[in-house]
């Protein structure tokens, strides 16, 4: 958490790799990863990371496949690397990319290739709840038939029903990510959705509808990290350096938390990034946070103490407009709309927020953005890692 | 005809002498489905399936449908060298359907007879056999038919469509035909999307894979090389019909080929009889028939999951008029309706267990 004094010591994202999010029948687990990890080397100037990390939490239960690390290190003609799995359930892309950066500061090695990535169609949807609920505690929650989405309808519920909200209070996240997804062409859905279309949406879970939950989707991000001593020559394009990194967990299961809808770990995890970066929050320019559910979103936004408890479902509107003092939110549309993709979110998250500090997002572009945070959760926020990302100005 | 060597040719011109269409005469409402299995809520694939009665099954069937295909082709039943009957619910496992059937129909005894399976186009594969058959000059005439009461398991997604019905085909020399064969095509590969195992009374299905890699690629890629082939494009036909699982998928994998929805209108009978497997594009085409003019280029493209698609492009002649009025047509058959609710189907259907 100590900042960075260092030019040599600082952690540089020297290429970045996306597969576009969605059904990808004709492809296996190992080529998407593949083809992520190509393009990020590809970026670096072919580098050979000196170690791999790999974000999933679903290969095991969905491809039937455990020890990824060596299986991408083979498949990737990456012989001999040192590789393993960091699995945190949904927060695994951005653990994987904390101990990145972690192993990086230790100087043990001086480059690492992170790469996110799941497979989800291998299955049937049954299949596929059963592995993602166990993210949940096995023992106290699933056993009593709960999944993630039905303990996220209960936040909800509760989320309601305090404040006292309308049953479309968080509809703003929903219409804000798929206007931001259009303009991302790696997103599973590329159309704004109308106000309407949120309201007679089926219920999924009550009162969660099909708009407050993220569609899984199979995809694949890879980042690979350098320490700046060992930064290749990028020409024109902006450096970006992780300039802080946090990381918390609170209880599993939701039922033993003091106040339920207070994200606890993520409150911890994005102080703790901010004190690295040693930035206060207003040098934030955009947050990319992890809707998986909607309410994900405005519980993440109170924890980050960008709205005040019972006051987060309000920002998406005021996101979405460029009100002053409401910053921009998955601004490549987010879990919504580019896709889920469980463990690999973080990469996702930490390779969409480079393409912005670079100027590369397009029609999604945020302008003139300096400092950008992201946040992975794992299981009912159980793990939250935040990372702030900084665009270096000068070559 | 073509000189793509991919294309299956017969020695000789091939047509559809006759045709008949069978559906039985209960409806079951997909809200009532929703409303068993969803608490109502929810959209529906369909507007209603075709459901079979207690004492009907695809031999019962397959011999009204073979009945109405006799009285257009106007032939003597004695003269037919095959029988073949495409279907995923032969009430036998051992014993085949299509020898009652050509009993029933006087076909017997100098004839072939034989069950085809192949998911979905068990139909459309006994069609292109026939024509092999004909069109070699084994045969004069060869019967296929392709019927189902099809499987849906209680509460799943299928139950909503998987209905009853099914068309038969008496194929001949084209001097014979009311509709003559302008080409055929099959397309295959092995692409498990729904499959139902010996012995399982309940398909099985990999749910959103049955679409894009499944009933699109196979349907679209089938079409195309027919297409290719032949010179032709989807402004050359007055009609197409494909299978039709439900409604979406017709609507839109014509759309991808470049045909209007007037073109498909005549052939989608899916919302109002449900899918019918087997019979499901076969049975689309019998209302075509039912108004289609000298003349007429119809395009016919079924799907069998595991997974294939048959494409036939087909042309009217002066004799379909003359003779299709020899039995019932298609939309007498639709508008022969009996409504019935979850409980009635489930009697029916034998989807109690006691």
């Amino acid at each position: 958490m100590s900042q960075s004094t260092n030019k040599d010591q600082e952690i540089f994202i020297a290429g970045t790799g996306i597969t576009p999010a969605g059904e990808h029948w004709e492809r296996s687990l190992r080529e998407l990863a593949l083809q992520a990890i190509s393009l990020a080397r590809a970026e670096a100037g072919g580098m050979k990371p000196e170690a791999i990390y790999v974000a999933n939490m679903l290969a095991p239960a969905l491809s039937r496949q455990s020890q990824l690390g060596a299986l991408l290190a083979d498949f990737a003609s990456l012989h001999g690397v040192e590789a393993a799995t960091i699995e945190a359930a949904g927060a695994s892309g951005g653990m994987a990319l904390r101990q990145a950066y972690l192993a990086l500061r230790s100087g043990e090695v001086s480059s690492v290739l992170v790469v996110g990535v799941e497979k989800v169609t291998e299955r049937v949807s049954a299949e596929l709840e059963a592995a993602i609920t166990t993210s949940s505690d096995a023992d106290y929650e699933s056993i009593h038939g709960t999944t993630q989405t039905s303990l996220a309808a209960m936040l909800m519920r509760r989320y309601l029903y305090d404040h006292e909200l309308p049953a479309d209070a968080l509809a703003d996240f929903s219409l804000l990510a798929h206007a931001n997804g259009a303009n991302n062409p790696n997103a599973m859905f590329r159309k704004p959705i109308k106000r309407e279309t949120y309201q007679r949406s089926p219920m999924v879970s009550d009162p969660l509808n099909m708009f407050d939950a993220a569609p899984m989707a199979d995809g694949a991000a890879a980042l690979l990290l350098v320490r700046g001593d060992n930064l290749p020559d990028l020409g024109d394009t902006p450096r970006v350096r992780i300039s802080g990194s946090g990381a918390s967990t609170s209880t599993i299961a939701i039922h033993d938390r003091p106040d339920p809808l207070r994200f606890a770990a993520a409150a911890e995890a994005t102080q703790q990034a901010l004190v690295g970066a040693g930035i206060p929050l207003k040098e934030i320019d955009f947050f990319e946070l992890h809707d998986r559910y909607s309410i994900f979103a405005a519980l993440s936004l109170e924890a980050a103490g960008l709205a005040a408890p019972g006051e987060g479902w309000r920002y998406a509107a005021g996101s979405a407009s460029g009100e002053d003092g409401y910053l921009p939110l998955c601004t490549l549309g987010g879990s919504k709309a580019r896709g889920e993709i469980g463990g690999a979110t973080g990469v996702y998250q930490a390779a969409e927020a480079t393409l912005q500090l670079q100027g590369r997002a397009g029609g999604a572009q945020v302008k003139d953005a300096r400092n950008g945070m992201i946040q992975c959760l794992g299981g009912m926020a159980a793990t939250a890692v935040s990372h702030i990302l900084t665009r270096v100005d000068g070559r | 005809m073509t000189s793509n060597p991919m294309m299956m040719v017969p020695n000789r011109e091939v047509g559809i002498a006759g045709y008949g269409a069978y559906i039985p005469r209960y409806r079951l409402p997909a809200t009532e489905v929703a409303r068993i299995w969803k608490g109502g809520s929810g959209g529906t694939p369909i507007r209603e399936k075709a459901v079979a009665g207690l004492d009907e099954d695809v031999i019962t069937m397959s011999v009204e449908a073979a009945r109405n295909a006799l009285a257009r082709a106007q032939i003597d039943p004695s003269l037919i060298r095959a029988v073949w009957v495409g279907s995923e619910s032969h009430p036998y496992a051992v014993k085949p359907t299509s020898t009652i059937v050509a009993e029933a129909i006087g076909a017997t005894p100098h004839t072939q007879a034989a069950d085809w399976e192949f998911a979905c186009k068990a139909g459309t594969e006994a069609v292109q056999a026939a024509i092999g058959m004909v069109g070699s000059g084994m045969a004069q005439y060869a019967l296929a038919i392709g019927m189902d009461t099809a499987q849906g398991r209680p509460g799943d997604a299928l139950e909503y469509t998987a209905g009853a019905g099914g068309a038969a085909y008496i194929l001949a020399p084209a001097a014979e035909a009311m509709v003559i064969l302008e080409g055929t095509y099959s397309y295959s590969t092995d692409t498990p999307d729904f499959w139902r195992r010996a012995d399982e009374k309940y398909p099985e299905h990999g749910e959103r894979f049955t679409g894009e890699p499944a009933y699109f690629k196979h349907i679209n890629a089938a079409a195309h090389e027919l297409m290719d082939s032949l010179k032709v494009q989807a402004s050359d036909y007055q009609y197409a019909v494909f299978h039709q699982p439900n409604t979406k998928f017709p609507q839109r994998v014509a759309k991808e080929l470049g045909f209007t929805n007037e073109q498909i209108e005549a052939g989608l009978l899916v919302p109002r009889i449900g899918n019918v497997y087997a019979g499901s594009a076969l049975v689309g085409l019998t209302a075509i028939l039912d108004l289609a003019h000298d003349g007429d280029r119809i395009l016919l493209v079924s799907y069998g999951s595991g997974a294939g698609s048959d494409a036939m492009s087909l042309r009217v002649t002066p004799a379909l008029e003359a003779r299709r009025d020899s039995a019932p047509t298609t939309e007498q058959y639709i508008a022969r309706r009996t409504e019935i609710d979850y409980a009635t189907y489930a009697r029916y259907r034998g989807k109690l267990n006691v």
